[in-house]
């Protein structure tokens, strides 16, 4: 056997070696976080080291929004001071009307014996950056778990819902958005009350509604709210607004593309709604033997 | 082949290691920048093109811990899943550092031709990671950010020289 010579200076392990060396560790980790999701400690003690970075990079965009703000010109503020009392009044008019019709939805739904919907704090927050990742929609709002926020929270903006939180770090959150791929939520038609499930499509300001049949009565223009029946989102917030429906009847099932209302960007105000109160139990199951009977006497 | 006359080598000042912390951090800032929209796709990651360049430079001085840290510090910035950017930086490390003699010796332009294939393949190695944890092609604007990266090469270069440039010495003719 031949043997090399002694290495004249010592090295250590070969790069090839290294390279295994953390190739295995990386593997091991990404392993463990999509199969097991082992690592939130872990994640969170990253992601503290990593905090004072993210706060000094998001610094200039709101430093150059502060300078934007100051040089907004006389005439800009009187316009806007003006549309804005134009727009409370409306917006009065508007509150008292809801007021008579909360008393009136109060007492119907107390004749009802309904429970009452709950009005659950919220966390007022600021969405940071978006994520470098190409593959998700995800973007990072200046909230966290010292400021009550909690991982499954849904998350709305002026305009309407824009997603939920995913993981939660100290001083940060995580937010998906309801673009992104795998987000579901369920809505309801306003136009004609019926439900269905709105998905992600992972591009920006595309959603489609699912497993809609090709007879079901959709539009375009169609404005879509949450219906709440995940409980995870409070019912009757805006989402989205039908934009094609296509009915080809090779398929089974209509191809419907919408539009989210909310477009996030840096910088955006959004609200972290509180969670929702606690469904009811789900009844329980039924004997296996009868959905089997049924089956057979439907074909 | 025609044998081509070397570029003659500068002498140049030894790197300090607090400089090159300073350039991943800055690196590292640059990549959380808040990016939105066209941009985001545009932004190299400024991350593995500065990982690349201290490894092809000095690649005593940096090492796949480094790397590897960096990568866990994105992954958790970018909310992605915890040690792809990890892998794919180590893998990026393990290249610049088998290369670095022969990148070092060829001129700027033909550096860039080097950083193309290293920055892309950085690129694949995530999209395989995420392939495999189920997303979907990203489509082809994923890749513009490895160009761009590219191009930034000779400007990266000047400036991460600059410090180890000796002063110009005022006696000489």
């Amino acid at each position: 056997m031949e043997h090399t010579p002694p290495p004249l200076f010592r090295t250590g392990l070969t790069p090839l070696a290294r390279l295994m060396i953390f190739a295995m560790l990386s593997t091991v980790l990404l392993i463990a976080d999509a199969r097991f999701n082992y690592l939130t400690p872990l994640r969170q003690a990253v992601g503290v080291i990593l905090y004072p970075l993210q706060r000094i990079a998001a610094a200039p965009a709101a430093l150059g929004k502060h300078i934007a703000d100051f040089f907004v010109t006389h005439a800009a503020l009187r316009q806007d001071n003006q549309r804005l009392s134009s727009h409370n009044l409306e917006l009065a008019m508007a509150a008292q009307r809801t007021a008579a019709l909360q008393e009136e939805n109060t007492r119907l739904r107390g004749m009802l014996g309904m429970r009452e919907h709950l009005t659950t704090p919220s966390v007022a927050a600021e969405i940071l950056y978006a994520a470098r990742d190409p593959f998700s929609r995800k973007v990072m709002i200046n909230q966290g778990q010292l400021g009550g926020i909690e991982a499954g929270r849904p998350v709305a903006d002026h305009v309407g819902i824009i997603g939920q939180i995913t993981r939660v770090y100290p001083w940060l959150s995580e937010l998906t958005l309801i673009t992104d791929k795998g987000q579901l939520v369920p809505v309801l038609n306003v136009r004609t009350g019926q439900r269905a499930v709105m998905a992600g499509t992972g591009d920006e300001g595309r959603l489609e509604l699912r497993f809609i049949p090709l007879t079901a009565d959709f539009q375009t223009g169609d404005q879509l709210v949450t219906s709440g029946i995940d409980g995870t989102y409070p019912p009757g917030l805006p989402v989205a607004e039908v934009t094609r429906v296509e009915r080809d009847t090779a398929f089974l099932f209509a191809s419907i593309a919408c539009k989210p209302l909310a477009a996030p960007s840096a910088g955006t105000q959004v609200l972290v709604l509180g969670p929702q109160p606690a469904q009811p139990e789900r009844p329980e199951a039924e004997p296996a033997a009868a959905p089997a009977k049924k089956k057979k006497g439907k074909s | 082949m025609a044998a081509q006359p070397m570029t003659p080598q500068e002498l140049l000042l030894p790197v300090k290691p607090g400089f090159i912390m300073l350039t991943l951090v800055a690196a590292l800032l640059a990549n959380l920048l808040p990016w939105s929209g066209w941009a985001l796709w545009l932004v190299p990651d400024f991350v593995a093109l500065v990982v690349l360049y201290w490894c092809i430079e000095e690649p005593r001085k940096i090492g796949f811990l480094a790397a590897w840290s960096l990568g866990l510090l994105m992954d958790i910035a970018d909310g992605s899943l915890f040690g792809q950017h990890a892998l794919a930086y180590s893998i990026l490390a393990y290249a610049g550092i088998s290369l670095h003699r022969r990148v070092q010796r060829f001129s700027l332009a033909q550096q860039i031709l080097h950083v193309i294939p290293l920055l892309l393949f950085t690129d694949f190695v995530v999209m395989l990671v995420r392939a495999l944890a189920g997303a979907d092609f990203p489509g082809y604007a994923y890749f513009i950010g490895s160009f761009t990266g590219a191009a930034l090469w000779p400007v990266l270069y000047y400036l991460l020289k600059l410090p180890q440039r000796p002063r110009p010495d005022p006696d000489r003719v």
